[in-house]
């Protein structure tokens, strides 16, 4: 039975190359994937856009491609990737410059288009956001972006005009493993069990080293050997659908059953409706068997009917958020820093600074798991070390600045002890979803060539 | 017995929403957890930060349940004022549950 290997070549934006030049290199793969935009990454890499129009792509994107394209080339290994962010075509001339200055010919580029809907987002005022259910024009702060999570179908159409590096701006992230598969295998687009298949293998590989040991590992428990040198995964896809997951053998991290299933549920929330632009795939009755060391078959993924619309993204400009931290030791640490919390409160209320959320935590106690007041004490009790954190989200800028340095100001006018003040203010943009007709896009490609 | 002797855990995230997996280490245990660890249980656990609903799915295939958890991240990724904005680290608390064996 005809088959691929895709590999996974990042989890995050910033991911590291090593794994993924490796798997390259010695994992005899057709594909690799890079999925590297998260849901605001896009929004900013907008801005990115507006202040210079030959960027708005992925930052890495130059560094990952001088050390891809030579093995790309060497070892026929086409490159699917969403690194394009808020401008693939940019980014797709960039990957032809960097083509031209390594030497490299024969080589097609491709950059699907048609997700950016920014500029007639004022036409959907009236649709309801999916966050919080009121119109989108009631959203308080400045758009900078709206992206529609697209389908497969442009991947397929640039593989299908020959393209070896494949860029996208926002797709969804199983579609950039179900566009090779369309292609390689031939399956309608509309053969929805085939397509929740592919679903499930796009949605195991675009999380990087989370199949292979990453974001699993549990001293005692669930160890994992040689994380420091986690390998990236690799997919065996098959004509009829089934996965086999996989790494090399000389990288550090292990595929078993339990990393596969814990990728499996990851992010998802109804196992049987699993909706994309391509599928509503259903996850809900997968076997994972584990056939050989690092050797996992997953099968069993089926499929129905999507439903028809996009999902837009909506990047806006939403708040500030500042976080201020100052660490107390000794015995008694905690008491001190429930006092430094209580003076900050008092001083912001004292001084009628104005914010919309106020958060006081005391990391090493509370700061990940909410606890009542009972409990703070005591978990606290006997701690030698406690951080306090102070968190607010403003209106204004000034005014999470001010919050900052009333932690600051602990250091002279606060409890005995009181160190390592750190300070930083941040501009938030959030997001807002609404859906929109699949009708109302239309997605194109565009090729560059050496 | 704390619930982590027989199962593991990974938490995911999606706006305000954060997802639970609670996947039993030997499938002869997936009735007995699916029995005690109930949404309701779950909700009650995480009560100071899960503001919304939960929904538990059972996958028996993989002897596993998800736990849905809605308005569960101080407002959603992008602007939660917690920490851990993600929630990466519910599913270690997760796992602190106690279970009747």
């Amino acid at each position: 039975m005809k088959k691929i290997r895709i590999g996974g070549g990042a989890g995050y934006s910033g991911d590291r190359i090593e794994p993924a030049v490796e798997i390259m290199k010695k994992g005899d793969i057709d594909y690799i994937i890079f999925e590297c935009l998260a849901e605001r990454t896009i929004a900013l890499a907008q801005q990115q856009k507006l202040a210079d129009p030959d960027k708005g792509f992925n930052d890495l994107l130059e560094y990952r491609m001088e050390k891809v394209l030579p093995i790309c080339t060497e070892k026929k290994i086409k490159v699917i990737t969403n690194m394009g962010a808020a401008n693939p075509v940019s980014a797709a001339r960039s990957v032809k410059d960097i083509a031209v200055r390594l030497g490299i010919t024969g080589l097609k580029i491709a950059a699907v288009l048609g997700d950016d809907i920014y500029s007639v987002i004022d036409d959907y005022r009236d649709f309801k956001t999916l966050e919080y259910g009121n119109n989108l024009s009631e959203l308080k702060g400045e758009f900078i972006s709206a992206n529609a999570y697209l389908g497969a179908e442009g991947i397929q159409e640039a593989l299908q005009g020959g393209a070896d590096i494949v860029i996208t701006g926002r797709v969804t992230d199983p579609s950039l493993v179900i566009g090779p598969l369309l292609y390689e295998f031939g399956w309608s687009i509309d053969d929805y069990n085939m397509l929740g298949k592919g679903t499930l293998a796009g949605h195991l590989l675009e999380c990087g080293a989370q199949l292979t040991g990453g974001y699993f590992a549990e001293p005692g428990y669930k160890d994992v050997p040689e994380l420091w040198n986690v390998g990236f995964p690799i997919g065996e896809v098959y004509e009829n659908g089934d996965i086999t997951i996989t790494k090399l053998a000389e990288t550090g991290g292990k595929v078993t059953t339990g990393t596969v299933k814990e990728q499996i549920l990851y992010e998802i929330h109804d196992p049987s409706n699993y909706m994309t632009p391509d599928v509503n795939a259903d996850f809900s009755q997968i076997t994972v068997k584990e056939i050989g060391h690092d050797r996992v078959l997953v099968t069993g993924a089926t499929g129905r009917e999507k439903s028809g619309y996009y999902k837009i993204s909506i990047g806006y400009k939403d708040c500030y958020i500042v976080e201020a931290e100052i660490s107390y030791g000794g015995p008694g640490a905690l008491e001190k820093a429930k006092l430094a919390g209580d003076i900050v409160e008092k001083r912001i209320q004292h001084t009628d600074l104005s914010f919309q959320e106020l958060k006081i935590d005391y990391i090493g106690v509370n700061s990940l798991f909410q606890t009542s007041a009972s409990d703070l004490s005591e978990k606290g009790s006997g701690c030698n070390e406690v951080r306090l954190r102070v968190a607010g989200r403003t209106t204004l800028k000034e005014d999470g600045i001010m919050i900052g340095n009333e932690v600051e100001a602990l250091y002279t006018n606060g409890p005995a002890g009181g160190g390592g003040v750190r300070i930083n203010v941040n501009e938030i943009v959030s997001i807002a979803s609404i859906l929109i007709p699949v009708e109302d896009i239309e997605t194109h490609v565009i090729f560059e060539e050496v | 017995m704390k619930l982590r002797e027989i199962a593991h855990s990974r938490t995911g995230d999606k706006g305000n929403i954060s997802n639970i997996s609670l996947i039993v280490y030997n499938m002869d245990d997936y009735e007995l957890v699916k029995e005690q660890i109930t949404a309701i249980k779950v909700k009650e656990w995480f009560q100071n930060a899960v503001k919304g609903e939960v929904i538990r799915y059972e996958i028996p295939s993989l002897g596993a349940l998800n736990f849905v958890m809605t308005n569960a991240l101080g407002g959603g990724v992008t602007r939660s004022l917690s920490l851990d904005r993600h929630g990466k680290s519910l599913s270690s608390f997760l796992l602190e549950m106690d279970i009747q064996t």
